[in-house]
């Protein structure tokens, strides 16, 4: 970090209150805790990236969203949902965004983002301090960005280009289903449905070589093969489209 | 429908042995058939893969006798006031709706296994091409002298979850204070290895917030149980002087109880006790020993590789009715081990491509409030058994943030578990 965060914290602070005081609820009238916010965009980052370089994954990358026209991201294919909202003049604002990340489906019905929500009004000001610290401003973010955490593993070219065969994928993928949701429905236990190949094949990956710890997934991955590793991916990748 | 029964087993005999598959049983006949006995972690998700993954090339039937199926995993978790029991229970009308599963209600009594069929209780008979028995356990009787199923009243076993959950919940709430709480804990093999020793918690729990001076006893025929370590010091820590486990060098195997008087004899040492919860030791559910799918140990020997019965190449037996090895009798196992049977039914019946058997279990088990703990391992199929390949267990000393993850991990595996299984 170059910066400390809460200098920046308060400049957002100062900007939310400046172009949105009339329309602040009561529990969002300041952002919280950019670390805590920092833990908690776990939740977030298997589907977005944020910061230089972020890409649209299972979700759209979320730089400048503050202030974003919802749906505005070009090249991500949003909800039929997302895009009416879009045209009833949804804007993401402090307000805004403090209601969707609380209970997506309740502001925007039928979007695909299957996350249930946060309950804790504490918990998503944090995670709005630590978005406004890495949406606004993405270019002076240093390259250990936190997006980096998903995909920061060095899997070889020659693995990352093996084709997985989704048939095979079918099966393997079954062992998986047991705890992850074919739907992308989460509760305690992130959804693999519909993520990138590529980001599938390096986070197993991280697992396999217990540089990602977490002993169900080492275990799991630690006996596929590089070939089943990449016909597991192809099949969820398949799965979310 | 009312048919002759006798008339109608000779009918389906005397058909089966002159057509290499029964073709008289309603619409889609031409399609193989396979019959699926019980409904639980392992029937329920054999029947949904060989329904979903054949797209309606096989005909799958699901014998299951409750409307209403409660999980026993998560049970526990009812009796500790951490989970409704509308959580816990589920019905099949997605398998039926969804997935073209002909779900019958009623229990299978027998099978034939020459003709290749099954019978039930209302009458029917269900010929089949490959048969799935996952009947899981039942209780072998006489097991613990002076308990039988008429007593399951006075002293449940709450083992098969559902109205027996609700009323050990209802007996441990009614304690009397200072009261005394007994198990008596199965010997091996059982269901759930850490079941018990994780249900201890959640009597503990309970008694703890609302009968403090309450004793909890139980009476162990075993040295060693799964997750020992981890449950003794979660005991210490969080129950400190309420639980005294009595293991085999101290009587623990060695009881009998009288329900009617309300006490429990252990090594010639008679206890009176408030609440009584018997696990008796346990065998393959009934109907797996009554077509001789059983050996001596009382379970159903399995090829690893493809879960058929080592008694019959066209029966596969799954879950806690099976002996096959290092897997514990769990549902994530039955869960695991559904899968390579449904693949491999597929295979045999309709040629689809067979890849090899891998099996997982974890079992995730709660010491006190968002107090999780577990226990996983791989396993391979070899020749002679489930061979576990490689594992983990959580570490003592472990910190609250940790034991939290993985209390919420378990949650999502549950809903993970009951949307594969049922839909």
């Amino acid at each position: 970090m170059t910066r400390a965060p809460r200098q920046i914290v308060a400049r957002g602070a100062v900007l939310a209150v400046l172009s949105l005081a009339p329309a602040i609820p009561a529990g969002a009238s300041e952002f919280g805790d950019v670390e805590k916010g920092a833990e908690l965009w776990k939740k977030c980052r298997p589907c977005h990236q944020i910061g230089e370089d972020a890409r649209n994954r299972i979700g759209p990358n979320l730089n400048f969203i503050f202030g974003r026209k919802a749906a505005e991201v070009e090249e991500f294919k949003y909800s039929k949902a997302m895009g009416q909202a879009r045209e009833e003049g949804l804007v993401w604002t402090l307000e805004t965004l403090d209601a969707f990340i609380e209970e997506p489906k309740s502001v925007v019905p039928g979007t695909k983002m299957r996350f249930l929500g946060l309950s804790d009004a504490n918990e998503r000001a944090d995670v709005l301090a630590w978005l406004r610290e890495n949406s606004d401003n993405p270019r002076d973010i240093p390259e250990a960005a936190p997006t980096a955490v998903g995909t920061d593993h060095n899997v070889a070219p020659e693995i990352l280009a093996i084709v997985g065969d989704p048939e095979y994928g079918e099966y393997l993928s079954s062992e998986c289903l047991t705890c992850h949701r074919a739907d992308g429905e989460m509760e305690g236990i992130p959804s693999v449905t519909g993520w990138p190949a590529e980001d599938f094949v390096i986070a197993m990956h991280a697992y396999k070589d217990k540089a990602r710890d977490h002993p169900v997934m080492q275990m799991m991955a630690g006996r596929l093969s590089n070939e089943e590793i990449a016909a597991i991916a192809a099949y969820f990748a398949e799965l979310g489209g | 429908m009312k048919r002759d029964r006798r008339h109608f087993l000779g009918a389906t005999a005397a058909l089966t042995a002159t057509l290499a598959a029964p073709t008289v049983w309603g619409q889609g006949s031409g399609r193989p058939k396979v019959v699926v006995i019980g409904g639980g972690a392992g029937g329920a998700t054999a029947a949904r893969y060989i329904a979903k993954d054949s797209d309606g090339g096989i005909d799958v039937t699901l014998v299951e006798p409750s409307r209403d199926f409660y999980t026993c995993f998560f049970s526990n978790l009812v009796i500790g006031g951490f989970r409704e029991m509308a959580s816990i229970r589920h019905s099949y009308g997605k398998l039926a709706s969804e997935f073209g599963v002909n779900v019958v209600h009623d229990w299978a009594i027998g099978i034939d296994r020459d003709a290749k069929t099954v019978t039930l209780a209302g009458g029917a008979v269900l010929p089949y091409d490959r048969l799935v028995v996952s009947p899981g356990i039942d209780f072998v009787q006489g097991s613990v002298p002076g308990w039988d199923v008429s007593a399951q009243h006075a002293m449940p076993h709450a083992y098969k979850a559902g109205s027996q959950t609700e009323l050990l919940k209802h007996q441990i709430e009614a304690m009397p204070e200072g009261g005394l709480f007994c198990m008596i804990a199965p010997p091996n093999p059982f269901r759930c290895p850490p079941g018990p020793y994780e249900r201890i918690s959640m009597v503990a729990h309970v008694l703890k917030e609302r009968n403090p001076t309450a004793k909890i006893l139980v009476a162990d025929p075993k040295e060693k149980f799964s997750k020992q370590a981890l449950f003794e010091d979660g005991w210490e820590t969080h129950y400190g002087g309420m639980i005294e486990r009595l293991g085999p060098d101290f009587g623990g195997g060695n009881v009998s109880v009288d329900p009617a008087a309300m006490t429990v004899d252990i090594d010639g040492e008679v206890n009176e006790v408030a609440v009584c919860n018997v696990i008796p030791k346990q065998k393959a559910g009934r109907i797996a020993e009554l077509a001789g799918l059983a050996d001596e140990t009382g379970f159903c020997p399995v090829v690893p590789a493809t879960m058929q019965s080592r008694m019959d190449e066209n029966i596969h037996v799954l879950g806690d009715a099976t002996n096959q090895g290092d897997m514990p009798k769990s549902g994530f196992a039955a869960n695991s081990q559904a899968k390579v049977a449904a693949m491999a039914i597929r295979g045999a019946l309709t040629g689809s491509k067979v890849f090899p058997a891998k099996f997982t279990n974890t079992c995730w088990s709660l010491i006190s409030p968002e107090n999780g703990i577990k226990v996983g391992a791989t396993y391979e199929a070899t020749e002679d058994k489930i061979a576990k390949v490689d594992g983990f267990i959580s570490q003592l000393g472990e910190d609250a943030d940790q034991r939290m993850e993985t209390f919420v991990e378990s949650v999502g595996w549950y809903s993970g578990i009951t949307t594969d299984m049922f839909g």
